[in-house]
């Protein structure tokens, strides 16, 4: 893993949260862009599994098993040697494989700002787009109180 | 007793095929497909995977599918789905005061940080059959934007009283955070069970049955007056660590329904009067539950909260003992299925007892 990027890395973080979140086509048609010419092969072949998902009690007490969730994971390695991890939410083998693809090739410092700038950024815009979207028809129902003056004076 | 009997071969599959030809009911009419159930019908969706204890509602649109509408067979289907996948590992806790909400309102305060937001309810409708729904291809009605999005800050309720150290604490003084978390899916429950089983085993309870004895607490049974402080529904990102990382991820977002309670306050000649809490908590649009959730936690915590033990509603054993559908149907269903060993031997007793009666009655009269 000579390409690893640290641990935390708040900006590997980040994308594999975007492509977690990013459609399968999406992912297909950004990769047919920009990942052609890049040869993997599987670590682990996509997987499917489960994840127990956990709460707190009263939202910030203690934890809880809330239920579980199914969820596919998946590594590759670029012919660079750089290795691509994904856990992405659902079942999309193709997805998770794609995810696993990009993250190998975001940590190439060479590709890194392009992959950013034409492929992360676009679809965490497209996510943001659609969470604004939502967000407005919720607020079209937000309660606008009027005080009525009841008796006299 | 159960014995297996052997025979019958033939009429079951006979009757699996009969069972797959009234699931399709009428060929002239469309067949179902999976996005239609998830997208049209998905307050079933959501009990499934509530009930079911997975989310997915892909799997879950097929299992109300292949069960025709039986929500408690598309729930038993998915949880022996669920025993074929193996488990990558536990997500971190849910941060619920960060989701992203359709909805939030509160029954105690009217005007609160954030306001109160109806969201897609039923609530204020006049529960009138909308027979507009009945003819297809109408122009679908499209829900009003607003110019701006939601207040990004949300603040929780509850946390409104805490500040002013009105209600409890979310978690006890001595709370843990690094204990293990009790998992019923692993370990049979025990009683007492603590709080966290208590929880788990609701959140996937039957709706039905908490239900009922939520109402049950209205009703004066363990009366503990609740308020609703807050529901929300949103969607909330799921956190992992995987072990290759040693970091955490985001590996989507999922819906859920959230209710806080307010209940009956404490205090005594040393300690100030404060509310005490229940929650719910739930996978999906299940806001019903939720609410009942909290109304049951809130009742088992009778003995933490040095409450006397006077209804069912508040014996852990009695309510995580029900709570379960799958397992109550499958004990109550079972016995359709044949007994006739058992049911023999008790025929051939009861033969015995009236013969011996009878036997009483001659000797007696002899």
């Amino acid at each position: 893993m000579a390409l690893d990027s640290s641990p935390g890395d708040p900006s590997r973080k980040n994308w594999m949260g975007i492509l977690a979140r990013a459609s399968e086509t999406d992912l297909e048609n950004f990769w047919q862009l920009h990942g052609q010419e890049e040869d993997y092969d599987f670590l682990r072949r996509p997987e499917i599994g489960l994840v127990m998902v956990q709460g707190r009690a009263g939202g910030t007490g203690g934890r809880f098993n809330l239920g579980e969730m199914t969820v596919t994971r998946c590594s590759v390695r670029l012919s660079d040697g750089t290795v691509g991890h994904a856990y992405i939410a659902g079942r999309n083998q193709r997805h998770a494989e794609l995810a696993a693809a990009f993250d190998a090739l975001l940590q190439n410092p060479e590709r890194q700002e392009e992959i950013e700038d034409t492929v992360i950024t676009p679809l965490q815009k497209r996510h943001q787009q659609g969470r604004d979207d939502r967000s407005k028809k919720a607020a079209a129902t937000k309660v606008d109180f009027y005080t009525m003056v009841r008796g006299e004076d | 007793m159960y014995v297996a009997v052997k025979g019958g071969e033939k009429a079951i599959d006979n009757a699996h095929k009969y069972l797959a030809e009234e699931r399709r009911g009428a060929t002239d009419v469309a067949e179902l497909s999976l996005s239609q159930i998830s997208e049209q019908l998905s307050h079933a969706v959501s009990r499934v995977m509530a009930e079911g204890s997975l989310y997915d509602k892909d799997l879950a649109a097929l299992a109300i599918k292949q069960a025709r509408g039986d929500l408690i067979e598309a729930i038993f289907l998915i949880r022996a789905y669920r025993t074929t996948l193996p488990r990558f590992g536990y997500s971190a806790p849910l941060d619920t005061s960060e989701m992203d909400l359709d909805r939030r309102i509160s029954a105690t305060f009217k005007d609160l940080p954030g306001g109160q937001v109806l969201g897609p309810t039923f609530d204020y409708t006049h529960r009138l059959l909308d027979f507009a729904l009945a003819a297809e291809g109408l122009e679908p009605q499209k829900a009003e934007a607003a110019e701006a999005p939601l207040d990004e800050e949300v603040p929780r309720v509850l946390e409104l009283l805490n500040a002013e150290g009105l209600i409890e604490q979310s978690a006890p003084a001595d709370y843990d955070d690094t204990a293990p978390v009790g998992d019923l899916t692993r370990e049979p429950l025990e009683f007492p069970a603590d709080r966290d089983l208590r929880l788990q085993n609701l959140a996937r309870g039957d709706e039905g049955f908490i239900l009922a004895l939520g109402y049950s607490t209205q009703r004066g049974y363990a009366r503990n007056h609740a308020f609703v402080g807050e529901v929300r529904l949103g969607d909330v990102t799921v956190e992992v660590i995987p072990e290759e990382l040693g970091f955490a991820i985001e590996i989507g977002d999922i819906t859920i329904t959230e209710c806080e309670t307010v209940n009956q306050f404490q205090g005594s000649k040393t300690a100030p009067a404060q509310f005490t809490r229940g929650y719910g908590l739930a996978f999906g649009h299940s806001e019903r539950k939720v609410i009942s959730m909290a109304l049951v936690d809130r009742a088992l915590r009778c003995h933490e909260l040095g409450e006397d033990q006077v209804a069912p509603v508040q014996d852990d054993e009695f309510v995580l003992s029900h709570s379960d559908n799958i397992q109550a149907t499958g004990f109550v269903e079972h016995i359709k299925l044949p007994h006739y060993v058992d049911f023999q031997s008790e025929l051939e007793l009861v033969r015995r007892l009236r013969r011996n009666a009878e036997d009483n009655i001659r000797e007696a009269a002899e």
